[in-house]
Parts: C-alpha cells; structure tokens; sequence
C-alpha cells in the first residue's frame, strides 16, 4: 500500500547548521505517529517540513505516492494535508463560528466566491456548526477567538485544523500548556476527531503519546534512531539512552499506563 | 458586534437601516437650499463610494495603502475622456460613465495590483506610495492624457437627453450618484459576507494560518485589490460627472492620504465608519477650509487625538455607547456626557484662539494686528489677548481632566458589568 507519507532521506540546513539530517519516515494510511524527541531534535521542524512552511534542502517528501516539497502550503492543504500549530494560531477577531467556517471553505469547493453569500451555504454552515460540536466549542458559538480561555483556544486550533476534511492530520503539541485533567480530555477529543485519520503528532508529554500513538518514532539531532510500537519503542536501549532514560519521562509514562 | 440579536428582528433592521438610507439620500436636497449645499451631498457620494472602497483594502483586508487615489483618480481621467467621447458620438450613455470609471479602476488595479498585493504589511504600504507618487509624475510627463497643469474638462450635457434629463442641472446629477452611492454601498456591504469576503478577514488577522486552510494569502489579496478598484473606479467616474474636470491632484498624495485619514476617522473595523469619514470628509474639505486657513492644523490633531485614544474611529465610539444603552446604562452618563462636551467646547474656543493668532503671526502679518475671531477682534500684538487665551485653554484642559478621571473609572464600572451580565447570559 502506498504510505500516507512519506520521507526519503531529507535534510534541512538553516546556514551551516544542518536541523534534519537524513530523516526518512513511512506512515501507514490510518496509522497514528508520535514524533517524539528532546529540545531541539528538529521535531516542529520536520512539521514545517512535511506540511510546506520551509522546503527541505535535499530529499523527497511524498503524500499518498505524490512528490510535495516545493509545493506552497495551501497547495499541500488543497492535497489533503492539514496542521495545527503549537502556539494557536487562530483568526483572532473572528468569532469561533467563522474560524472553523474559513477551515471548510475551500475544501467544499467554494474558492474564491464572491457571488455567493455566506448565510447560504448550507454544506459550509452545516459542517462548521458538526466541527464545533465536535470539539465541544458549540456554546462558545459567537465569541470572538481572542477572548476564549487557553483550553478553548487549543481546541479550536483543533477544530481548525479538522475541518477542512483532510485525510492526513499534523498536530504540534496539541496539549501544550494544558493541566493533566485538560490533557485527558483533550487526548480523548483527539482521538475522536480523527478517527480513520492518518495522525502524526509531536509529543512532549509521554503520557499523551504512549495513551495515543500506534507507533513512535524517536528523532534526535535531526535523525530517526527508532521508529516502532510503543513497547519496542520503550525497551530500545538506544532510545532509553537518548531520550527516555530520565526518570520523569519513565513516571509519566506509568501514570499513563494506569490511566488507561 | 457581538450583541447577536435573533434572525427575525435582524432582517427588519436591515430594511430598516437600508430603507432609511435610501430615504435619507432621497429627501437630503429637499432638506437644504442652494447650490453649495447640493454639490456637498454630491460629494459626500462620491466619497461615500470611494472610503468604503478604501475600507476594502484598510479595514476587511489590513491593507494600509498610500495610493488608493491613484484609482479613482485615473479613473475620473478615463471617464472624462470616455465622456468627451461620448459627446463625439462614442454610444455610450452618459449615465454609465461611474461604471466606465469602475472598469477603469478595475483594469489599472489588474495591472498595478499585480506588483503591490504580492506583499503584505508594510512592504505593501511602501509599494502603494511608490506607485503613487510614479502615477502622480507621469501625470505631469503625459500631458496628452492628463491634460498637463490645466487637467482635463469634459461636458456631462453632451449626450442625448434621455426622457428630459440632460444632466445639466445639478439635481439631476444629484439624484444619479446617488444611486450609484446606494447600489455601491449594497454591493460592497455584500461584499462582506462572501466567501471571499470572509476569507479576506481572514487573510487580515493571520495570513500564516490561511495558507493553511488552503487559501493562497496573495491571491485573496489581489482578488480584494480588483474590487477595491472598481468601486474606487466608479467613485472617480461620479467624481468626473460630478466636476467635469480632472486635474493631475485627483491622483495626488494629500488625496490618498484624505481616504486614509477619514476612513480611520470615520471607522475601519465598522462597514458604516467609513461612511461617517466620507461625510466628514467633505465637511472638512469644503467647510472647514472656508472657516480657517489653518484645517489642516485641526484636522492633523483630530488625528493625532483619534489614534491615540480611539482607534475604532467614530463608529466604534457610537457602537460601544450602543452596547452600554443595550444594557441600558447610556442614561446615567448623559450628565458625564454634556459636561465633557462643555469642557471640551472651551478647549477648543482656548486652543482655536492660539492657533489662530499664530497662524495670523506667521502668515498674514501684513494684514495688520488684528484678526476676527468668532465675532471677536483679537490683536495678536496684544500680550493681554495671548494671556487670555493660554487661559482658556487651560481651564478647559484642566476641566477635561477633572471630568475625564470619575468618567473613566465609572465607564470601567459599567463595562465589567456588562461583562458579567454576558457572561451569566452565556451560564445559563
């Protein structure tokens, strides 16, 4: 089967300094990835990467078999890709309503309409109003991005980024920010909205990934040194002495494990 | 913005806030008399037409540009050659030349608009000035199409009468633009409420996150930049029929920067602020210059005063007192109110004798000591008459002051209560 996406042997220099170096990387259509890695191992990078906000200095980038780097975001977007951001990134002086309506726009075929009104859309309204049930945003309907608390706004960056219908979803750090009972939740909201998604997320929290990942593959300075299922992932020596080694990380993980 | 009335009481508004302004333009000439005051209303259409375009750009799309005059402008030009042609037997109806404009300002903003939407912010603005002022000196260079120092003049009686009306008389004319200032509003209110409207909002507050929900930021731009253009273009055509000459300043900077300046005044993030500009707008430029030599001073102060502490412009203003009568709290600040304009009212009395007698200094010293000043003789050689008005000024400022403090502090009051009462509406 062709994989969802797909990384041949990328590398990304910013100046002399080289962030990604050889990174290849083959998710399963329907599979969910955890990128997980220390500061600095070029995690949001490879995001940037895949989803067209930097082009890679060498190497292919595939989506569903089809060579994307070089191609401008939206073109990516309009290819069934969509990402979320780590700090939102939201449409702040639009209410929520219109936030997640701008999502589903284009993906319903409505381009660059100016001979049709909003109101009258009914596929587009419909959607929007499904999505923010979705993300159980409904109540806050009407309320202007800005002044939604941090939780809400994370959701909505969700909800943004689901909208559009896009079979391959990038979440950076989704629960970035969030206390442990608003990370459950979230994980939980999470799950939901993608399901029958290809998900490939960035990770700091071991609770989330171990509770959320199919697999996970362990990036440090820029390479891939592990890329397997959670247990094998969890025992790999070199990971351990990578990354996972730290006895907080250990801890989150088992307080995961109990919580599932 | 956020009150959300319910969709049945929203419709009605709507025909009522429409059918009034159409109302309104339909009686305002038989409200006044004379020749001035009907070639202000006409103005006041024009301008209408060209702030709202202005808002397209400023306003829905963050675009700050400093040449939106160089299409209307060129616009005027082409509908006044349209229009001499047209008394030459080109078959063109006198009555469509604003649409010739808006084709006119559509075509250059296809061209011009191609290098200046690639960029947003403020490489944007510096390329909008930059095309500006290349405009503004080919308008000197091209005497052929730009008519040199002297401008071009056409003649809007030229075509055939059409069912008696030549557009000779003003009212005549009148009555066209304001039709064209009714359609042009509708038309760019709707605008709005597109996809391609929304998605410019968008582009406004986070280009980044456009580009991915699929939407190229630059197309979404230059598409918005087309429209502008057009009815920046028919505003321009009214402007042609209107004075039936264009001059190299229609496509001149202070222009471009009156669209800027009123339509922040008026209002960007309101669709009816820049309504409220073009109004005064026209005011200014046409009576306010009458008044005092020195309006550009006052005006350059508004503005000043306005980005400082209002930065929504007028219509924010009246919809944030809009929103406090909803919650029917406007009735307690009406005394507040009377007293800051009183105060207000005195430093302007102080501070328009400074000014006055300073600009009297530098300019018209020729003219002997004195000078009138709302019915008073003031003699700028008089120290007592300088003191006198320093002191007014300052009593005034020291008065603003003094209400300026409880005002705050009881606005504050209000507007958490408001908050508060939102947000047990949302509870509930």
């Amino acid at each position: 089967m062709t994989p969802a996406v797909e990384l041949r042997d990328v590398h990304k220099r910013f100046g002399k300094t080289e962030i990604i170096r050889g990174t290849s990387l083959s998710v399963a259509p329907g599979e969910r990835v955890a990128i997980i890695g220390p500061n600095g191992a070029g995690k949001s990078t490879l995001f940037n990467l895949i989803s067209g906000r930097f082009g890679a200095t060498s190497g292919d980038i595939l989506l569903n078999g089809r060579k994307i780097d070089g191609l401008k975001p939206y073109e990516i977007n309009r290819l069934g890709l969509a990402r979320s951001f780590q700090v939102s990134n939201l449409f702040n002086n639009l209410s929520v309503f219109e936030n997640v309506r701008c999502a589903v726009l284009w993906g319903l075929g409505y381009r660059y309409a100016f001979w049709k009104f909003l109101t009258q859309l009914r596929d587009a309204n419909e959607r929007a109003e499904q999505v923010l049930a979705m993300i159980r945003l409904d109540r806050r309907r009407d309320v202007l991005a800005v002044n939604l608390t941090y939780a809400e706004q994370r959701a909505l960056e969700i909800g943004i980024t689901i909208a559009g219908g896009a079979e391959v979803i990038l979440l950076d750090e989704p629960t970035a920010g969030m206390s442990r009972a608003e990370t459950t939740r979230f994980v939980e909201l999470i799950r939901e909205v993608t399901v029958g998604k290809t998900l490939l997320t960035v990770e700091h929290d071991m609770g989330v990934v171990f509770g959320l990942a199919d697999r996970i593959a362990v990036l440090v300075y820029g390479e891939v040194i592990a890329f397997d299922t959670p247990d094998k992932v969890r025992a790999d020596p070199r990971v351990q002495e990578a990354y996972l080694g730290s006895v907080l990380a250990a801890h989150q993980a088992e307080q995961a494990d109990q919580g599932h | 913005m956020n009150l959300a009335p319910n969709a049945s009481s929203s419709s009605a508004g709507r025909v009522f806030v429409w059918g009034g302004f159409a109302l309104l333009m339909l009686l305002a000439p038989m409200a006044v008399s004379g020749s001035l005051a009907l070639s202000i209303l006409s103005q006041i259409g024009i301008a209408i037409v060209a702030c709202l375009s202005y808002n397209i750009l400023l306003g829905q799309g963050g675009m700050l540009s400093f040449g939106h005059a160089v299409y209307t402008g060129l616009a005027s030009f082409v509908a006044i050659h349209v229009l001499n042609q047209a008394g030459e037997g080109l078959p063109v109806p006198v009555s469509l030349i604003p649409l010739v404009g808006g084709l006119a300002g559509a075509a250059f903003a296809i061209v011009l608009g191609f290098v200046t939407t690639r960029k947003a912010g403020t490489p944007f603005a510096m390329i909008t000035l930059g095309i500006a002022e290349l405009v503004f000196a080919m308008a000197l260079m091209v005497p052929e199409f730009f008519g040199g120092e002297g401008g071009v003049s056409g003649n809007r009686t030229a075509g055939k009468p059409f069912m008696g009306i030549t557009f000779g008389p003003p009212i005549q004319v009148y009555y066209l633009l304001a039709i064209y200032a009714f359609l042009c509003t509708a038309a760019m209110f709707a605008f709005t409420r597109t996809p391609l409207g929304r998605m410019l909002n968008a582009v406004r507050d986070n280009p980044e996150r456009v580009e991915f929900v699929g939407y190229s930021t630059q197309r979404v731009r230059y598409l918005a930049f087309i429209i502008a253009g057009f009815f920046a273009g028919v505003s321009g055509g009214m402007y042609a029929l209107h004075f039936e000459i264009a001059t190299a300043e229609v496509v001149g900077a202070a222009r471009s920067g009156a669209y800027l300046l009123f339509t922040f005044l008026g209002g960007a993030t309101f669709f009816f602020g820049p309504i409220i500009g073009a109004v005064l707008m026209v005011l200014a430029g046409v009576l306010l210059s009458e008044l005092t030599k020195a309006w550009l001073l006052y005006l350059g102060l508004v503005f000043l005063l306005m980005v400082m502490y209002a930065p929504g412009g007028v219509a924010s203003l009246i919809m944030m007192n809009v929103r406090v009568a909803a919650f029917g709290r406007l009735r307690e600040l009406l005394p507040t109110y009377a007293g800051l304009a009183a105060a207000l009212a005195v430093v302007l009395l102080g501070a328009g004798a400074v000014v006055e007698m300073i600009y009297h200094l530098q300019l018209n010293d020729t003219a002997g000591p004195e000078l009138g000043y709302l019915g008073l003789q003031l003699s700028v050689g008089s120290a007592l008459h300088w003191l006198a008005a320093l002191a007014v000024l300052a009593a005034g400022v020291g008065l603003l002051e003094a209400l300026r403090r409880p005002f705050a502090r009881r606005w504050a009051a209000i507007q958490q209560d408001i908050e508060a009462a939102v947000r047990r509406r949302e509870g509930a």
